[in-house]
Protein backbone atom coordinates (compact mmCIF):
# COMPACT_ATOMS: atom_id res chain seq x y z
CA UNK A 1 0.00 0.00 0.00
CA UNK A 2 1.63 3.38 -1.05
CA UNK A 3 1.98 5.74 1.70
CA UNK A 4 2.80 8.82 -0.05
CA UNK A 5 3.19 10.51 -3.35
CA UNK A 6 6.74 9.66 -3.66
CA UNK A 7 5.90 5.78 -3.17
CA UNK A 8 2.74 6.33 -5.89
CA UNK A 9 5.51 7.45 -8.36
CA UNK A 10 8.15 4.59 -7.60
CA UNK A 11 5.55 2.04 -7.62
CA UNK A 12 4.16 3.22 -11.33
CA UNK A 13 7.94 3.95 -12.55
CA UNK A 14 8.81 0.15 -11.09
CA UNK A 15 5.70 -1.88 -12.70
CA UNK A 16 5.91 0.75 -16.00
CA UNK A 17 1.88 1.14 -15.48
CA UNK A 18 -0.30 4.50 -15.15
CA UNK A 19 -1.03 5.55 -11.65
CA UNK A 20 -4.67 4.92 -12.41
CA UNK A 21 -3.32 1.10 -12.20
CA UNK A 22 -1.79 1.21 -8.53
CA UNK A 23 -4.86 2.02 -7.48
CA UNK A 24 -6.91 -0.40 -9.05
CA UNK A 25 -4.68 -3.30 -7.79
CA UNK A 26 -4.65 -1.79 -4.48
CA UNK A 27 -8.26 -1.70 -4.56
CA UNK A 28 -8.21 -5.62 -5.52
CA UNK A 29 -6.44 -5.83 -2.49
CA UNK A 30 -7.98 -4.00 -0.01
CA UNK A 31 -11.70 -4.67 -1.02
CA UNK A 32 -11.35 -8.39 -2.27
CA UNK A 33 -13.52 -7.48 -4.85
CA UNK A 34 -12.39 -8.02 -8.57
CA UNK A 35 -11.37 -5.87 -11.51
CA UNK A 36 -14.41 -6.15 -12.98
CA UNK A 37 -16.53 -5.66 -10.04
CA UNK A 38 -14.51 -2.12 -8.67
CA UNK A 39 -14.44 -0.99 -13.02
CA UNK A 40 -17.82 -1.21 -12.61
CA UNK A 41 -18.41 0.39 -9.71
CA UNK A 42 -16.35 3.78 -10.60
CA UNK A 43 -18.70 3.74 -13.89
CA UNK A 44 -21.48 4.19 -12.22
CA UNK A 45 -19.72 7.11 -9.82
CA UNK A 46 -18.69 8.59 -13.56
CA UNK A 47 -22.32 8.19 -14.26
CA UNK A 48 -23.56 10.13 -12.01
CA UNK A 49 -21.18 12.85 -12.48
CA UNK A 50 -22.30 13.20 -16.52
CA UNK A 51 -26.22 13.37 -15.20
CA UNK A 52 -25.14 15.88 -12.83
CA UNK A 53 -23.31 17.80 -14.95
CA UNK A 54 -26.18 17.77 -17.66
CA UNK A 55 -28.35 18.87 -15.12
CA UNK A 56 -26.34 21.83 -14.20
CA UNK A 57 -26.09 23.12 -17.74
CA UNK A 58 -30.04 22.63 -18.11
CA UNK A 59 -29.68 25.33 -15.28
CA UNK A 60 -30.57 24.78 -11.99
CA UNK A 61 -31.18 26.95 -8.79
CA UNK A 62 -30.52 26.23 -4.78
CA UNK A 63 -33.44 26.46 -2.32
CA UNK A 64 -32.29 29.79 -1.44
CA UNK A 65 -31.53 31.29 -4.31
CA UNK A 66 -28.26 32.06 -3.19
CA UNK A 67 -26.47 30.03 -6.14
CA UNK A 68 -27.93 28.53 -9.93
CA UNK A 69 -27.82 29.56 -13.44
CA UNK A 70 -24.26 30.19 -13.50
CA UNK A 71 -22.89 27.23 -15.46
CA UNK A 72 -25.73 28.32 -18.52
CA UNK A 73 -23.96 31.78 -18.06
CA UNK A 74 -20.91 30.96 -19.19
CA UNK A 75 -21.73 28.03 -21.81
CA UNK A 76 -23.89 31.01 -23.38
CA UNK A 77 -20.66 33.08 -23.51
CA UNK A 78 -18.46 30.41 -24.65
CA UNK A 79 -20.86 30.08 -27.81
CA UNK A 80 -20.43 33.93 -28.25
CA UNK A 81 -17.19 33.24 -29.15
CA UNK A 82 -15.73 36.31 -27.25
CA UNK A 83 -14.44 34.18 -24.64
CA UNK A 84 -10.45 35.26 -23.89
CA UNK A 85 -9.62 32.67 -21.86
CA UNK A 86 -8.73 29.30 -23.25
CA UNK A 87 -12.19 27.23 -24.44
CA UNK A 88 -11.49 24.27 -22.50
CA UNK A 89 -10.43 26.23 -19.31
CA UNK A 90 -13.73 27.77 -19.59
CA UNK A 91 -15.37 24.83 -20.04
CA UNK A 92 -14.11 22.87 -17.32
CA UNK A 93 -15.26 25.99 -15.30
CA UNK A 94 -18.64 26.10 -16.45
CA UNK A 95 -18.96 22.12 -15.78
CA UNK A 96 -17.35 22.43 -12.33
CA UNK A 97 -20.30 25.40 -11.88
CA UNK A 98 -22.75 22.98 -12.81
CA UNK A 99 -21.83 20.18 -10.65
CA UNK A 100 -21.62 22.38 -7.92
CA UNK A 101 -25.06 24.09 -8.77
CA UNK A 102 -26.59 21.09 -8.59
CA UNK A 103 -25.00 19.98 -5.33
CA UNK A 104 -26.65 23.01 -3.54
CA UNK A 105 -29.61 22.24 -4.55
CA UNK A 106 -29.47 19.36 -3.39
CA UNK A 107 -29.54 17.13 -6.31
CA UNK A 108 -27.64 13.73 -6.61
CA UNK A 109 -23.37 14.04 -6.62
CA UNK A 110 -20.55 11.93 -6.62
CA UNK A 111 -17.95 13.42 -3.94
CA UNK A 112 -14.72 13.99 -5.04
CA UNK A 113 -13.28 14.12 -2.70
CA UNK A 114 -15.85 16.03 -0.74
CA UNK A 115 -19.65 17.65 -1.85
CA UNK A 116 -18.30 20.89 -1.64
CA UNK A 117 -15.69 20.21 -4.18
CA UNK A 118 -17.18 17.75 -6.23
CA UNK A 119 -17.28 20.31 -9.50
CA UNK A 120 -13.65 20.28 -9.87
CA UNK A 121 -12.33 16.59 -11.14
CA UNK A 122 -15.62 15.70 -13.28
CA UNK A 123 -15.57 19.55 -14.56
CA UNK A 124 -12.01 19.35 -15.94
CA UNK A 125 -12.55 16.08 -16.71
CA UNK A 126 -15.36 16.65 -19.05
CA UNK A 127 -13.57 19.76 -20.66
CA UNK A 128 -10.70 18.18 -21.69
CA UNK A 129 -12.92 14.94 -22.74
CA UNK A 130 -13.36 17.27 -25.68
CA UNK A 131 -9.75 17.88 -27.07
CA UNK A 132 -8.29 14.73 -26.15
CA UNK A 133 -11.37 12.26 -27.38
CA UNK A 134 -10.58 9.77 -24.32
CA UNK A 135 -12.10 6.17 -24.65
CA UNK A 136 -14.16 4.92 -21.56
CA UNK A 137 -11.99 3.19 -19.83
CA UNK A 138 -9.71 6.16 -20.03
CA UNK A 139 -12.19 8.37 -18.58
CA UNK A 140 -13.00 5.91 -15.51
CA UNK A 141 -8.95 5.35 -15.11
CA UNK A 142 -8.98 9.19 -14.78
CA UNK A 143 -10.83 8.76 -11.70
CA UNK A 144 -8.88 6.31 -10.52
CA UNK A 145 -5.59 8.61 -10.76
CA UNK A 146 -7.32 10.95 -8.86
CA UNK A 147 -8.36 8.68 -6.40
CA UNK A 148 -4.92 7.70 -5.76
CA UNK A 149 -3.81 11.31 -5.18
CA UNK A 150 -6.79 12.27 -3.21
CA UNK A 151 -6.12 9.25 -0.87
CA UNK A 152 -2.57 10.08 -0.10
CA UNK A 153 -4.05 14.13 1.07
CA UNK A 154 -6.79 12.15 2.88
CA UNK A 155 -4.26 9.96 5.04
CA UNK A 156 -1.49 12.80 5.54
CA UNK A 157 -3.47 15.63 5.52
CA UNK A 158 -7.12 15.98 5.46
CA UNK A 159 -10.39 16.54 3.09
CA UNK A 160 -12.32 18.63 5.55
CA UNK A 161 -13.14 21.75 5.43
CA UNK A 162 -14.01 21.58 9.10
CA UNK A 163 -10.66 19.97 10.19
CA UNK A 164 -8.53 21.55 7.54
CA UNK A 165 -9.96 24.60 5.28
CA UNK A 166 -10.82 25.07 1.71
CA UNK A 167 -7.66 24.06 0.84
CA UNK A 168 -8.52 20.26 2.23
CA UNK A 169 -11.58 20.33 0.29
CA UNK A 170 -10.94 22.39 -3.51
CA UNK A 171 -7.56 22.47 -2.96
CA UNK A 172 -7.10 18.71 -2.82
CA UNK A 173 -9.84 18.39 -5.66
CA UNK A 174 -7.66 20.92 -7.73
CA UNK A 175 -4.71 18.59 -7.17
CA UNK A 176 -6.06 15.24 -7.66
CA UNK A 177 -7.77 16.82 -10.88
CA UNK A 178 -4.29 18.14 -12.59
CA UNK A 179 -2.38 14.85 -11.84
CA UNK A 180 -5.43 13.00 -13.35
CA UNK A 181 -4.89 15.51 -16.46
CA UNK A 182 -1.56 14.96 -16.55
CA UNK A 183 -1.57 11.15 -16.90
CA UNK A 184 -4.57 11.47 -19.32
CA UNK A 185 -2.83 14.08 -21.63
CA UNK A 186 0.31 11.25 -21.90
CA UNK A 187 2.27 12.89 -19.09
CA UNK A 188 4.52 10.75 -16.85
CA UNK A 189 4.21 9.45 -12.95
CA UNK A 190 6.07 12.17 -11.76
CA UNK A 191 4.91 15.13 -14.20
CA UNK A 192 1.09 14.16 -12.26
CA UNK A 193 2.90 14.46 -9.32
CA UNK A 194 4.26 18.04 -9.98
CA UNK A 195 1.01 19.13 -11.63
CA UNK A 196 -0.74 18.00 -8.28
CA UNK A 197 2.37 19.98 -6.05
CA UNK A 198 2.12 23.10 -8.44
CA UNK A 199 -1.59 23.31 -7.62
CA UNK A 200 -1.74 22.61 -3.94
CA UNK A 201 0.77 25.34 -3.90
CA UNK A 202 -1.57 27.91 -5.13
CA UNK A 203 -4.47 26.67 -2.79
CA UNK A 204 -2.48 26.80 0.40
CA UNK A 205 -4.23 28.45 3.11
CA UNK A 206 -7.46 28.76 1.51
CA UNK A 207 -10.14 29.05 4.23
CA UNK A 208 -13.77 27.55 4.93
CA UNK A 209 -16.03 30.29 5.55
CA UNK A 210 -19.61 29.64 4.44
CA UNK A 211 -22.09 32.17 3.89
CA UNK A 212 -24.99 31.26 6.65
CA UNK A 213 -23.13 27.73 6.59
CA UNK A 214 -24.32 26.76 3.82
CA UNK A 215 -22.34 25.12 0.49
CA UNK A 216 -23.25 27.82 -1.84
CA UNK A 217 -21.03 30.88 -1.23
CA UNK A 218 -17.90 30.84 -1.80
CA UNK A 219 -18.22 27.63 -2.75
CA UNK A 220 -19.39 27.21 -6.17
CA UNK A 221 -17.26 30.04 -7.60
CA UNK A 222 -14.11 28.33 -5.35
CA UNK A 223 -15.20 24.93 -7.43
CA UNK A 224 -14.45 27.06 -10.34
CA UNK A 225 -11.01 28.18 -9.56
CA UNK A 226 -10.03 25.08 -8.40
CA UNK A 227 -10.87 23.33 -12.03
CA UNK A 228 -8.84 26.61 -13.72
CA UNK A 229 -6.14 26.35 -11.51
CA UNK A 230 -5.71 22.47 -12.11
CA UNK A 231 -5.77 23.08 -15.93
CA UNK A 232 -3.01 25.59 -15.04
CA UNK A 233 -0.67 23.01 -13.48
CA UNK A 234 -1.18 20.21 -15.70
CA UNK A 235 0.14 22.68 -18.68
CA UNK A 236 2.45 23.59 -16.76
CA UNK A 237 3.89 20.39 -15.59
CA UNK A 238 3.23 18.95 -19.28
CA UNK A 239 5.33 21.77 -20.50
CA UNK A 240 8.06 20.42 -17.90
CA UNK A 241 7.53 22.90 -15.46
CA UNK A 242 8.91 21.19 -11.76
CA UNK A 243 7.86 22.20 -8.28
CA UNK A 244 10.90 22.86 -6.27
CA UNK A 245 8.98 22.16 -2.92
CA UNK A 246 8.37 18.14 -3.53
CA UNK A 247 4.68 16.79 -3.76
CA UNK A 248 4.52 15.21 0.11
CA UNK A 249 6.21 18.30 1.50
CA UNK A 250 3.40 20.50 0.21
CA UNK A 251 0.80 17.82 1.45
CA UNK A 252 2.75 18.16 4.60
CA UNK A 253 2.75 22.17 5.24
CA UNK A 254 -0.59 22.04 3.92
CA UNK A 255 -1.77 19.66 7.20
CA UNK A 256 0.10 22.20 9.17
CA UNK A 257 -1.60 25.24 7.99
CA UNK A 258 -4.93 23.55 8.71
CA UNK A 259 -3.35 22.44 12.24
CA UNK A 260 -3.40 26.13 12.59
CA UNK A 261 -6.08 27.16 11.13
CA UNK A 262 -8.51 29.14 13.50
CA UNK A 263 -12.24 27.64 14.22
CA UNK A 264 -13.97 30.79 12.49
CA UNK A 265 -12.41 29.65 9.34
CA UNK A 266 -12.89 25.47 9.55
CA UNK A 267 -16.59 25.95 8.48
CA UNK A 268 -18.29 27.91 11.26
CA UNK A 269 -19.88 29.99 9.12
CA UNK A 270 -17.88 32.80 11.76
CA UNK A 271 -15.19 34.32 10.15
CA UNK A 272 -14.09 35.36 6.59
CA UNK A 273 -16.61 35.77 3.64
CA UNK A 274 -19.37 34.51 5.87
CA UNK A 275 -18.79 37.45 8.74
CA UNK A 276 -18.73 40.57 6.37
CA UNK A 277 -21.88 42.72 6.43
CA UNK A 278 -23.78 41.15 3.22
CA UNK A 279 -22.45 38.18 4.45
CA UNK A 280 -24.39 38.19 7.70
CA UNK A 281 -27.39 39.80 5.97
CA UNK A 282 -27.75 37.02 3.73
CA UNK A 283 -27.94 34.72 6.70
CA UNK A 284 -30.42 36.87 8.56
CA UNK A 285 -32.57 36.46 5.42
CA UNK A 286 -32.59 32.71 5.22
CA UNK A 287 -32.68 31.97 9.02
CA UNK A 288 -34.82 34.34 10.02
CA UNK A 289 -32.39 35.78 13.54
CA UNK A 290 -29.66 34.07 12.06
CA UNK A 291 -28.79 32.62 15.49
CA UNK A 292 -28.71 29.03 15.03
CA UNK A 293 -27.63 28.23 18.73
CA UNK A 294 -30.86 29.19 20.10
CA UNK A 295 -32.53 26.36 18.24
CA UNK A 296 -31.54 24.48 21.64
CA UNK A 297 -34.17 22.10 22.72
CA UNK A 298 -36.07 22.45 19.68
CA UNK A 299 -38.37 19.91 19.18
CA UNK A 300 -39.44 18.60 15.62
CA UNK A 301 -42.40 16.50 16.41
CA UNK B 1 -4.63 4.81 7.54
CA UNK B 2 -7.90 6.23 8.20
CA UNK B 3 -9.37 5.86 4.19
CA UNK B 4 -8.89 2.59 2.98
CA UNK B 5 -10.86 2.97 -0.73
CA UNK B 6 -10.23 4.41 -3.44
CA UNK B 7 -13.99 5.16 -3.06
CA UNK B 8 -13.67 7.16 0.19
CA UNK B 9 -12.14 9.53 -2.01
CA UNK B 10 -14.22 9.10 -5.78
CA UNK B 11 -17.77 8.89 -3.76
CA UNK B 12 -20.24 8.40 -1.85
CA UNK B 13 -23.14 9.22 -4.40
CA UNK B 14 -25.04 11.40 -2.34
CA UNK B 15 -27.62 14.28 -1.93
CA UNK B 16 -26.12 17.46 -1.79
CA UNK B 17 -24.65 19.73 -0.23
CA UNK B 18 -22.04 18.35 2.12
CA UNK B 19 -20.33 14.80 1.99
CA UNK B 20 -18.99 15.35 6.01
CA UNK B 21 -22.32 17.47 7.08
CA UNK B 22 -25.01 15.91 5.10
CA UNK B 23 -23.69 12.47 3.78
CA UNK B 24 -20.82 11.47 7.02
CA UNK B 25 -24.05 12.23 8.96
CA UNK B 26 -25.91 10.25 7.38
CA UNK B 27 -23.92 7.20 7.76
CA UNK B 28 -23.43 8.47 11.20
CA UNK B 29 -27.35 8.03 11.57
CA UNK B 30 -28.07 4.67 9.75
CA UNK B 31 -24.75 3.15 11.99
CA UNK B 32 -27.06 4.15 14.99
CA UNK B 33 -30.36 2.52 13.05
CA UNK B 34 -28.11 -0.54 12.88
CA UNK B 35 -26.73 -1.16 16.46
CA UNK B 36 -30.42 0.06 17.86
CA UNK B 37 -32.04 -2.95 15.31
CA UNK B 38 -35.57 -1.32 14.51
CA UNK B 39 -36.76 2.05 14.35
CA UNK B 40 -36.60 4.18 17.54
CA UNK B 41 -39.38 6.13 19.49
CA UNK B 42 -37.33 8.91 19.96
CA UNK B 43 -34.16 10.47 19.19
CA UNK B 44 -31.95 13.13 21.15
CA UNK B 45 -29.31 14.51 19.00
CA UNK B 46 -26.64 16.51 20.18
CA UNK B 47 -24.69 18.25 17.70
CA UNK B 48 -21.08 20.00 18.62
CA UNK B 49 -18.23 22.10 16.93
CA UNK B 50 -19.16 22.68 13.08
CA UNK B 51 -22.22 20.73 13.14
CA UNK B 52 -23.61 22.46 15.67
CA UNK B 53 -23.11 25.96 13.97
CA UNK B 54 -23.82 24.99 10.74
CA UNK B 55 -26.56 22.13 10.47
CA UNK B 56 -29.21 24.26 9.24
CA UNK B 57 -27.37 25.00 6.13
CA UNK B 58 -25.87 21.66 4.94
CA UNK B 59 -29.13 19.95 6.33
CA UNK B 60 -27.15 17.62 9.17
CA UNK B 61 -30.50 17.38 10.43
CA UNK B 62 -32.11 15.69 8.03
CA UNK B 63 -29.88 13.33 7.10
CA UNK B 64 -29.20 12.21 10.68
CA UNK B 65 -32.86 11.39 10.84
CA UNK B 66 -32.46 10.34 7.26
CA UNK B 67 -30.01 7.91 8.79
CA UNK B 68 -31.95 6.60 12.18
CA UNK B 69 -35.08 5.76 8.92
CA UNK B 70 -32.45 3.23 7.55
CA UNK B 71 -32.20 5.88 4.23
CA UNK B 72 -29.22 5.59 1.92
CA UNK B 73 -26.98 8.34 0.96
CA UNK B 74 -27.95 9.09 -2.24
CA UNK B 75 -32.11 8.97 -1.16
CA UNK B 76 -33.87 11.50 -2.90
CA UNK B 77 -36.07 11.50 0.12
CA UNK B 78 -33.42 12.65 2.56
CA UNK B 79 -34.66 16.38 2.79
CA UNK B 80 -38.04 15.30 3.72
CA UNK B 81 -37.09 12.48 6.37
CA UNK B 82 -38.10 14.93 9.16
CA UNK B 83 -41.70 14.79 7.91
CA UNK B 84 -41.31 11.05 7.12
CA UNK B 85 -40.18 10.91 11.27
CA UNK B 86 -43.25 12.29 12.13
CA UNK B 87 -45.40 10.38 10.15
CA UNK B 88 -43.64 6.95 11.32
CA UNK B 89 -43.63 7.55 15.24
CA UNK B 90 -40.54 8.83 15.76
CA UNK B 91 -40.33 11.81 17.90
CA UNK B 92 -36.79 13.47 17.36
CA UNK B 93 -34.98 16.30 19.40
CA UNK B 94 -31.78 18.53 18.26
CA UNK B 95 -29.11 20.09 20.71
CA UNK B 96 -26.65 22.50 19.89
CA UNK B 97 -24.07 21.94 22.06
CA UNK B 98 -21.27 24.35 23.38
CA UNK B 99 -18.60 21.49 24.71
CA UNK B 100 -15.38 22.23 22.39
CA UNK B 101 -14.75 18.16 21.44
CA UNK B 102 -11.69 16.37 20.06
CA UNK B 103 -13.12 16.59 16.25
CA UNK B 104 -15.28 19.48 15.00
CA UNK B 105 -17.86 17.57 13.21
CA UNK B 106 -19.15 15.44 16.31
CA UNK B 107 -22.72 14.09 17.11
CA UNK B 108 -23.90 12.39 20.13
CA UNK B 109 -27.45 10.52 18.96
CA UNK B 110 -29.51 8.90 21.90
CA UNK B 111 -32.36 6.50 20.85
CA UNK B 112 -34.87 5.52 22.91
CA UNK B 113 -37.83 2.73 22.05
CA UNK B 114 -39.54 0.10 24.29
CA UNK B 115 -37.25 -1.06 26.93
CA UNK B 116 -33.87 -0.42 25.19
CA UNK B 117 -31.25 2.28 25.00
CA UNK B 118 -28.54 3.31 23.31
CA UNK B 119 -26.03 6.02 23.38
CA UNK B 120 -23.57 6.83 20.42
CA UNK B 121 -20.87 9.32 19.68
CA UNK B 122 -19.88 9.74 16.17
CA UNK B 123 -17.54 12.52 13.85
CA UNK B 124 -17.45 12.62 10.03
CA UNK B 125 -13.96 13.05 9.04
CA UNK B 126 -14.19 14.05 5.73
CA UNK B 127 -15.62 13.35 2.20
CA UNK B 128 -18.56 11.24 3.28
CA UNK B 129 -16.28 8.87 5.56
CA UNK B 130 -17.21 8.48 9.49
CA UNK B 131 -15.96 6.90 12.82
CA UNK B 132 -17.72 6.10 15.71
CA UNK B 133 -15.96 6.75 18.71
CA UNK B 134 -18.13 6.22 21.58
CA UNK B 135 -20.88 3.34 22.05
CA UNK B 136 -23.01 3.61 25.80
CA UNK B 137 -19.95 5.04 26.74
CA UNK B 138 -17.31 2.67 25.49
CA UNK B 139 -14.69 4.11 23.56
CA UNK B 140 -13.97 2.05 20.41
CA UNK B 141 -13.75 3.08 16.42
CA UNK B 142 -16.16 1.34 14.10
CA UNK B 143 -16.28 2.79 10.44
CA UNK B 144 -19.10 1.06 9.46
CA UNK B 145 -17.77 0.38 6.10
CA UNK B 146 -17.26 -3.20 6.91
CA UNK B 147 -19.48 -6.16 8.14
CA UNK B 148 -19.18 -5.61 11.83
CA UNK B 149 -19.84 -8.08 15.04
CA UNK B 150 -19.63 -6.60 18.65
CA UNK B 151 -20.03 -8.46 21.55
CA UNK B 152 -21.27 -7.01 24.75
CA UNK B 153 -19.93 -9.16 27.19
CA UNK B 154 -18.73 -9.56 31.06
CA UNK B 155 -14.77 -8.96 31.49
CA UNK B 156 -13.66 -12.26 32.01
CA UNK B 157 -10.53 -14.45 31.16
CA UNK B 158 -11.27 -16.62 27.91
CA UNK B 159 -13.97 -14.76 26.60
CA UNK B 160 -11.90 -13.25 23.21
CA UNK B 161 -10.42 -16.56 22.26
CA UNK B 162 -13.91 -18.22 22.87
CA UNK B 163 -15.11 -15.82 20.41
CA UNK B 164 -12.62 -16.09 17.93
CA UNK B 165 -12.57 -19.53 18.09
CA UNK B 166 -16.17 -19.44 16.52
CA UNK B 167 -14.87 -16.94 13.64
CA UNK B 168 -12.24 -19.60 12.92
CA UNK B 169 -14.73 -22.40 13.08
CA UNK B 170 -16.39 -20.50 10.06
CA UNK B 171 -13.58 -19.34 8.56
CA UNK B 172 -13.91 -15.44 9.30
CA UNK B 173 -11.07 -13.62 8.92
CA UNK B 174 -10.97 -10.13 10.95
CA UNK B 175 -9.95 -7.03 9.51
CA UNK B 176 -9.86 -5.40 13.18
CA UNK B 177 -10.38 -5.98 16.64
CA UNK B 178 -10.40 -3.96 19.53
CA UNK B 179 -11.73 -4.57 23.46
CA UNK B 180 -12.44 -2.04 26.01
CA UNK B 181 -14.23 -2.63 29.17
CA UNK B 182 -15.83 -0.09 31.57
CA UNK B 183 -14.05 -1.19 34.98
CA UNK B 184 -11.89 -4.63 35.44
CA UNK B 185 -14.64 -7.55 35.82
CA UNK B 186 -17.77 -5.41 34.74
CA UNK B 187 -19.36 -5.43 31.12
CA UNK B 188 -16.96 -4.89 28.28
CA UNK B 189 -16.99 -4.48 24.56
CA UNK B 190 -15.36 -6.48 21.52
CA UNK B 191 -15.77 -4.70 18.60
CA UNK B 192 -15.02 -7.09 15.35
CA UNK B 193 -14.71 -5.48 12.12
CA UNK B 194 -14.34 -8.68 9.17
CA UNK B 195 -14.20 -9.27 5.42
CA UNK B 196 -16.60 -11.72 5.03
CA UNK B 197 -20.41 -11.78 5.31
CA UNK B 198 -21.98 -13.25 8.91
CA UNK B 199 -24.35 -15.94 8.55
CA UNK B 200 -27.11 -16.15 11.45
CA UNK B 201 -25.48 -19.23 12.87
CA UNK B 202 -22.24 -17.87 13.67
CA UNK B 203 -24.56 -15.11 15.90
CA UNK B 204 -26.46 -17.59 17.29
CA UNK B 205 -23.15 -19.84 18.49
CA UNK B 206 -21.52 -16.39 19.42
CA UNK B 207 -25.07 -15.43 21.79
CA UNK B 208 -24.81 -19.23 23.69
CA UNK B 209 -21.08 -18.69 24.54
CA UNK B 210 -20.71 -18.20 28.56
CA UNK B 211 -20.82 -14.47 29.59
CA UNK B 212 -21.76 -12.92 26.42
CA UNK B 213 -24.60 -10.69 27.18
CA UNK B 214 -25.52 -9.62 23.49
CA UNK B 215 -24.43 -9.97 20.53
CA UNK B 216 -24.62 -7.19 17.56
CA UNK B 217 -24.31 -7.55 14.07
CA UNK B 218 -23.71 -4.63 11.40
CA UNK B 219 -23.93 -5.49 7.35
CA UNK B 220 -21.79 -3.73 5.01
Amino acid sequence: MFRNVAELVQLAETNQVKIAEIMIRQEIEVSGLTREEIIAKMDKNLTVMEQAVERGLRGVHSHTGLTGGDAVLIQNYIKSGKALGGEVLLDAVSKAVATNEVNAAMGVICATPTAGSAGVVPGTLFAVKEKLQPTREEMIEFLFTAAAFGFVVANNASISGAAGGCQAEVGSASGMAAAAIVELAGGTAQQAAEAMAITLKNMLGLVCDPVAGLVEVPCVKRNAMGASNAITAADMALAGVTSRIPCDEVIHAMFLIGQSMPSSLRETAEGGLAATPTGRRLEQEIFGNGNTVKLKNLIIT
Amino acid sequence: MKYRSAFDIIGPVMIGPSSSHTAGAARIGRVARTLFGKLPKKAIISLYGSFAKTYKGHGTDFAIVAGLLDLDTFDERMPKSLVIAKDLGLEVVFQTEEAVTDHPNTVKINLYGGDEELELVGISIGGGTIEITELNSFPLKLSGEHPAILVVHQDRFGIISAVTSVLSKYEINIGHMEVSRLDKGEMALMVIEVDQKIENMVIEELSNLANVTKIIRMAE
